[in-house]
């Protein structure tokens, strides 16, 4: 452990990223002690610039940009964390049973991988979250269903690796159920490829739900930064900043994760380092 | 060798089948979800179809049959390209999506080309330099533009290149007004392509730069590269002839399976630009709730994909003459 975090805090990018992740879900946690009232309220007039009267200025119709930013900050942070952490449950369990099993179920399994991951998965998400009405749920559940066949072949990947390495074998002549090698043995050590996977899919999960949030396939109770710029967009010519700090902040926070990420790959694999 | 490579592309369809009746499959999974029954659904939801045509939909879907009755007609019409009929656009569906498809082919073949070029440049030239200021700012490079949200960066370079400098149109495919032919025309085309097309590049050139990088990196010590410096080639010769071939494998791999992700780009950088491709379509078709329309965009992009993918794998064969085509 101790070893893990030195190898860690030596990969300067990555300390950055955590920096900024620590910042903006601060953010996310204060939203409601910095700006107490809805960010859909009305604070002013419409197309003030920044440092006018507020700091990020106020758009179309009059609302605070920097309350809508923070308010943001929690709807994007929580739709990532929980679509992927769903994605990672379906791509571990159908990873693991395709591994693990191996045979025909492996066979079914990874064709389906294939299809999902053939598909035009932006698109997919879209229909998905059109045909169940659009509300943070479904946003959600359009994330998690485009986005764990990564997570499923790595998964797969990794059992299938270690189904007949000599710990496994010990543990089946000792008959011990599959269930149990499952959770007890084989999954521990692959937790490290999972996690690294899963933390970058965070990444790929917050630009899904800016992009259909952008669309305007969002729940319309909620602030995120997506929406922000897609409603902002129609008065992009009077009013740049509007959707420019929404914009950035979805930048550094993808852009932190990106980091954190790959300095975990770093220090939980030092041998694949030179790459 | 063209009969070999014919047979291959057949072969390749054939297995592409499963596929593609998987995502019908899907879309009459999504058509029950939906509320109202599947002819409120095809005929735009609204109400904007004749009650006589809503009697002979229900009865062409055999709405009073089970399930499994329906879906077998629905594989039936797709399988003969009836994609039903929008009222919408008041076209057939089949007909509207071949209308816009040159448009996004267009913006999807640019932005392969450009993204899979550039970053095979820029990632054997940051591997080339590696850990020196040109990787460094490559890396940089890199890393900001895959965090970029594509609509956001379409937006930002509208603010900067159209409004504020005014070097490109801010929205369209061309200026219909000013009836251009010939040459005018494909250079008009070109004038509007620019800002799409690098936006969406934009994101995918930072994916093949690392990938190539990465992959410049393992080859460079593999024996064939030494062999080929002790043969007495110079540096320049084993980097064109040697390394570049194969370090570009992967990339051309992952540009294959990107091809899917590609056009979902192409759906947010068409409704920023107004690019009058799928994408757009699809956008309008939200708007509309024609959903309809967006099941069959989705299913010809689907078809879209598999083709690409087949394209890429002959590509493969020609960069890599040891892998056959069977």
């Amino acid at each position: 452990m101790m070893e893990f975090l030195r190898r860690f805090a030596r990969n300067r990018p990555a300390l950055v990223g955590v920096a900024v992740l620590v910042a903006v879900a601060a953010l996310a946690l204060l939203a409601p002690a910095f700006y107490p009232r809805s960010p859909f309220e009305m604070i002013g007039k419409p197309f003030e610039p920044p440092l006018a009267s507020t700091l990020l200025g106020t758009d179309q119709l009059g609302r605070d940009v920097t309350a809508g930013v923070v308010h943001g900050a929690r709807v994007t942070l929580l739709i990532g964390l929980v679509a992927t952490f769903i994605a990672i449950l379906l791509g571990v369990t159908l990873g693991g049973i395709a591994g693990y099993f191996g045979g025909w179920v492996d066979t079914l399994l990874m064709r389906l991988t294939e299809i999902f991951q053939t598909i035009p998965f932006f698109l997919f998400a879209i229909l998905l979250v059109a045909v169940l009405t659009p509300t943070v749920g479904s946003v959600v559940f359009a994330i998690a269903v485009v986005s764990w066949p990564p997570m499923a072949r790595l998964v797969r990947g990794e059992f299938l690796s270690m189904r007949n390495r000599e710990f496994v074998l010990a543990c089946v002549s000792m008959g011990m159920g599959h269930w149990r090698i499952i959770l007890r043995h084989i999954l521990p050590n692959s937790l490290s490829a999972i996690i690294v996977t899963g933390s970058l899919m965070v990444a790929t999960a917050i630009l899904i739900e800016s992009g259909l949030s952008f669309l305007g396939l969002t729940d319309p109770n909620v602030m995120s930064w997506g929406f922000i710029i897609g409603s902002g967009r129609t008065v992009l010519r009077t009013a740049w900043w509007v959707i420019a700090m929404p914009g950035i902040a979805i930048l550094l926070t993808v852009m932190a994760i990106n980091l954190v990420g790959e300095g975990l790959n770093d220090a939980l694999n030092p041998r694949l380092k030179h790459l | 060798m063209l009969i070999a490579k014919l047979r291959f592309a057949g072969r390749r369809l054939l297995l592409a089948a499963p596929t593609l009746l998987v995502i019908v499959v899907l879309n009459f999974g999504l058509l029950q979800l939906a509320p109202g029954d599947a002819a409120d659904v095809l005929a735009g939801e609204a109400g904007a179809a004749t009650p006589e045509y809503m009697v002979q939909l229900r009865q062409k879907f055999g709405l009073d049959r089970p399930v499994y009755v329906q879906l077998a007609k629905y594989v039936g019409n797709i399988a003969t390209f009836d994609l039903g009929y929008s009222f919408r656009h008041g076209q057939p569906v089949a007909q509207l999506i071949l209308a816009r498809l040159g448009p996004t082919l267009l913006l999807m073949v640019t932005v392969l080309l450009l993204a899979v070029g550039m970053g095979v440049l820029m990632g054997a030239l940051a591997a080339r330099h590696l850990n020196r200021w040109q990787d460094s700012m490559i890396s940089l490079f890199a890393v900001l533009t895959y965090a970029t949200p594509v609509f956001w960066a379409g937006l930002m370079l509208i603010v900067l290149f159209s409004v504020k400098l005014g070097w490109f149109p801010t929205s369209g495919m061309e200026a219909v007004a000013e009836f251009h032919t010939g040459w005018a025309r494909i250079a008009d085309i070109a004038h509007h392509l620019v800002l799409p097309a690098v936006t969406l590049t934009l994101f995918y050139l930072a994916l093949y730069t690392r990938l190539m990088r990465a992959s410049m990196i393992e080859q460079s010590t593999m024996d064939y590269v030494t062999t080929a410096r002790a043969k007495g080639l110079n540096e320049r010769q084993v980097l064109l002839r040697h390394l570049l071939r194969n370090a570009c494998l992967p990339v051309l791999t992952m540009a294959g399976v990107q091809a899917g992700a590609l056009l979902g780009g192409a759906v947010v950088v068409e409704t920023v630009f107004a690019w009058p491709g799928l994408g757009l379509l699809a956008y309008d078709s939200l708007f509309s709730r024609d959903l309809n329309l967006l099941l069959g965009i989705f299913f010809v992009s689907a078809c879209l994909v598999v083709v690409v993918n087949l394209a890429v794998d002959m590509l493969y064969a020609l960069f890599d003459p040891r892998i056959e085509l069977r």
